[in-house]
């Protein structure tokens, strides 16, 4: 066995790696080929960096391309996002040929490698018309939508479907995103890498190094939102949250670290309202990150009381995994997969408002026995359910069964 | 899984499985949706929320056990309707169809009593799902009755979901696997094989069930 199937083995336990053996191996030698359009930043490009490969350590010849863009197919596709996940969004004629534009150009470069595997996953909306640039494609195609996609701005929905209409299948995170599609849509939550820089063990040194960094004193309460600086993260929601708490906690600290993707052409403006919400508080720390700071993510998720995750929208929610799977309890916002992870009093609380956000901080807070037991459940539920492991398996399992056209049970033996 | 075919003496397989979830689009937001969307979803689907939840993630016991009941107090707030869908038991049921038409006439009897159909958030709509199985081979062999004792506590909740819950789907009478494995030795074990098809798989979490399982298997072994 290689030396990284051991290192999962190592922190999932034999069977797990025994059962992507089992689904790999009728697959031994099939091109499989990933495409999305950031290779950094965001939870897409982070997931791809570790299944890539891991698939290829299974014997699967696997492959990640990035369509290249500029500002204005940037600009259309957080338009896209915005949109698909709720928000009342134009999107001009000009941005709509411009997005088809640079689709076309990507596809000359890709297309030799797209048409030739046996299986293609496209990510999200931004490369999604490569299906309908490939007419020679001889595999089968699976769009995989990230999004929280419960309530699309049905103009921007009505323009992106016909893009996706012709994949065999297509994969969201929860049922409640799926739309009406003629193809089977899997639900497959995503997960986190607990081998990764952003989930590997740390030494207490290495922790406290980042709090002194970043001026955080060890002594008293902190609070971490780790997240874009994206209008949907409600950043400025979490500073009001942790305004009512600190009125209960005077020592309270509140960290609001991220960074941006570049595929996001809107997070300056949010990281700026931030700024201003926090104002002169010195016990507000905004971090603005470069995308590789994982350790530094790592740490300071690891020197947290409480993680919050107060998000409007949310496709998953990979920060909650992600602080979870560090023993933090979590006060998340009662929308998209963050509901999958965080069960009230047992991982956490759903909150809906800046006011239950405060009185759950304060909650925890008060009751440290608690604050511990729901860490202790919360690395639990995310090693039985979130790691990358069983994304991989559920991924190699829609790959048998796109190629067996779908059949209601698919037996390895 | 044993070869029943060849010998009455087979090595019981032990498999494991996993569920994929997929979702139909079809989906409900108020009790008269819910009871439409039941009269035309796949029966794959209706199956899938009385059984195919028992290989998701959960906390401790929950109140009710299947999507239906759980919906219906949490999405409707509805607790009759609740207590009334939650108490259906599918072993009771020869077929799929049976058990909707019952989920269905208990659906009428809540909504002519109340004045107006309780309906819920548009954010916590009721998604019908079905499932995929996904089979695996595990390392674990049963060569003799006795071994059940020794094996199933370290059975994992698929290899339980598949050879407990599944088996009543495939194996002639509606059995689980190791009865009817246990069947293969003729009258010896027509004991525990009695014991072991009294355990309702229903309203037992498939670790319980596991544990409830090599329980009787140990006492008895013991006893012999």
């Amino acid at each position: 066995m290689s030396e990284l199937l051991k290192q999962y083995e190592a922190v999932t336990g034999p069977e797990v790696i025994e059962q992507l053996r089992q689904l790999a191996q009728p697959l031994a030698g099939a091109r499989v080929v990933h495409v999305n359009s950031t290779r950094a930043g965001g939870g897409v490009a982070e997931i791809l960096h570790k299944l890539v490969p891991l698939m290829q350590e299974l014997g699967i010849d696997v492959s990640w391309e990035i369509i290249q863009g500029d500002a204005p197919f940037y600009q259309c596709t957080k338009g896209f996002h915005n949109a698909l996940q709720g928000t009342p969004v134009h999107i001009g004629e000009q941005l709509l040929r411009e997005y088809e534009r640079t689709n076309a150009e990507n596809a000359e470069r890709l297309r030799p490698s797209l048409e030739e595997a046996d299986v293609v996953f496209i990510h999200d909306p931004q490369p999604a018309p490569l299906l309908g640039l490939c007419p020679d494609r001889k595999g089968k195609w699976i769009w995989r939508c990230h999004i929280d996609m419960s309530h699309p701005y049905r103009q921007v929905w009505r323009y992106l479907r016909p893009h996706v209409l012709d994949y065999d299948a297509s994969i969201f995170s929860m049922a409640a995103f799926s739309q009406p599609l003629p193809h089977v849509q899997y639900l497959i939550p995503p997960s986190i890498d607990p081998l990764s820089e952003k989930n590997m063990d740390l030494d207490a040194d290495e922790v406290a190094e980042v709090c002194e960094r970043f001026e955080l004193d060890a002594g008293r309460p902190m609070v971490l939102q780790v997240s874009r600086f994206d209008r949907f993260k409600d950043p400025v929601g979490v500073i009001e949250a942790y305004r009512l708490a600190k009125r209960f906690s005077p020592g309270l600290q509140l960290v609001l670290a991220g960074g941006g993707a570049s595929d996001d052409p809107e997070g300056e403006a949010v990281l700026q309202e931030a700024r201003d919400a926090a104002a002169d508080d010195a016990d507000i720390r905004i971090l603005l990150l470069p995308s590789d700071a994982h350790r530094t993510i790592n740490a300071l998720q690891r020197s947290a009381d409480i993680v919050l995750q107060k998000s409007l929208r949310e496709g998953f929610g990979l920060t909650v995994t992600e602080a979870l799977w560090k023993g933090k309890p979590v006060v998340g916002g009662d929308a998209g997969g963050i509901v999958l992870q965080v069960v009230n009093h047992y991982t956490g609380f759903l909150v809906s408002t800046p006011e239950g956000a405060a009185l759950r901080i304060q909650y925890l807070l008060q009751h440290e026995f608690s604050r511990r037991r729901m860490g202790e459940n919360a690395r639990e539920f995310v090693r039985q359910n979130y790691l990358l492991t069983r994304q991989l398996r559920e991924y190699l399992t829609v790959i048998l069964a796109v190629r067996h056209n779908d059949e209601s049970r698919i037996d390895i033996a | 899984m044993a070869n029943y075919d060849n010998a009455d003496r087979v090595e019981f397989r032990v498999r494991d499985c996993a569920l994929a979830a997929i979702g139909t689009g079809y989906r409900a937001r108020d009790m008269r949706e819910l009871r439409y969307q039941l009269l035309t979803i796949p029966a794959d689907c209706l199956y899938y929320h009385f059984w195919g939840t028992r290989l998701r993630p959960r906390f401790g016991s929950p109140e009710y056990i299947n999507d239906f009941a759980e919906w219906a107090s949490n999405g409707l707030h509805d607790t009759p309707l609740a207590e009334r869908v939650g108490v259906l038991d599918p072993t009771n049921y020869d077929s799929l169809g049976e058990l909707r038409s019952d989920l269905i006439d208990v659906i009428d009897e809540r909504l002519d009593e109340v004045t107006v159909a309780p309906w819920a958030r548009a954010d916590r709509r009721f998604e019908f799902v079905r499932g995929e199985l996904v089979l695996f081979n595990t390392n674990h062999r049963l060569h003799r009755p006795a071994d059940l004792a020794e094996v199933l506590p370290h059975l994992t909740t698929g290899s339980v979901y598949y050879h407990v819950i599944d088996a009543r789907g495939r194996t002639e009478e509606g059995h689980d696997d190791f009865s009817v494995w246990l069947e293969g030795y003729g009258e010896e074990y027509a004991e525990l094989i009695l014991r072991i098809r009294e355990v309702n798989p229903y309203f037992l979490a498939l670790d319980r069930l596991r544990d409830e399982f090599a329980r009787i298997c140990n006492t008895y072994f013991e006893d012999a």
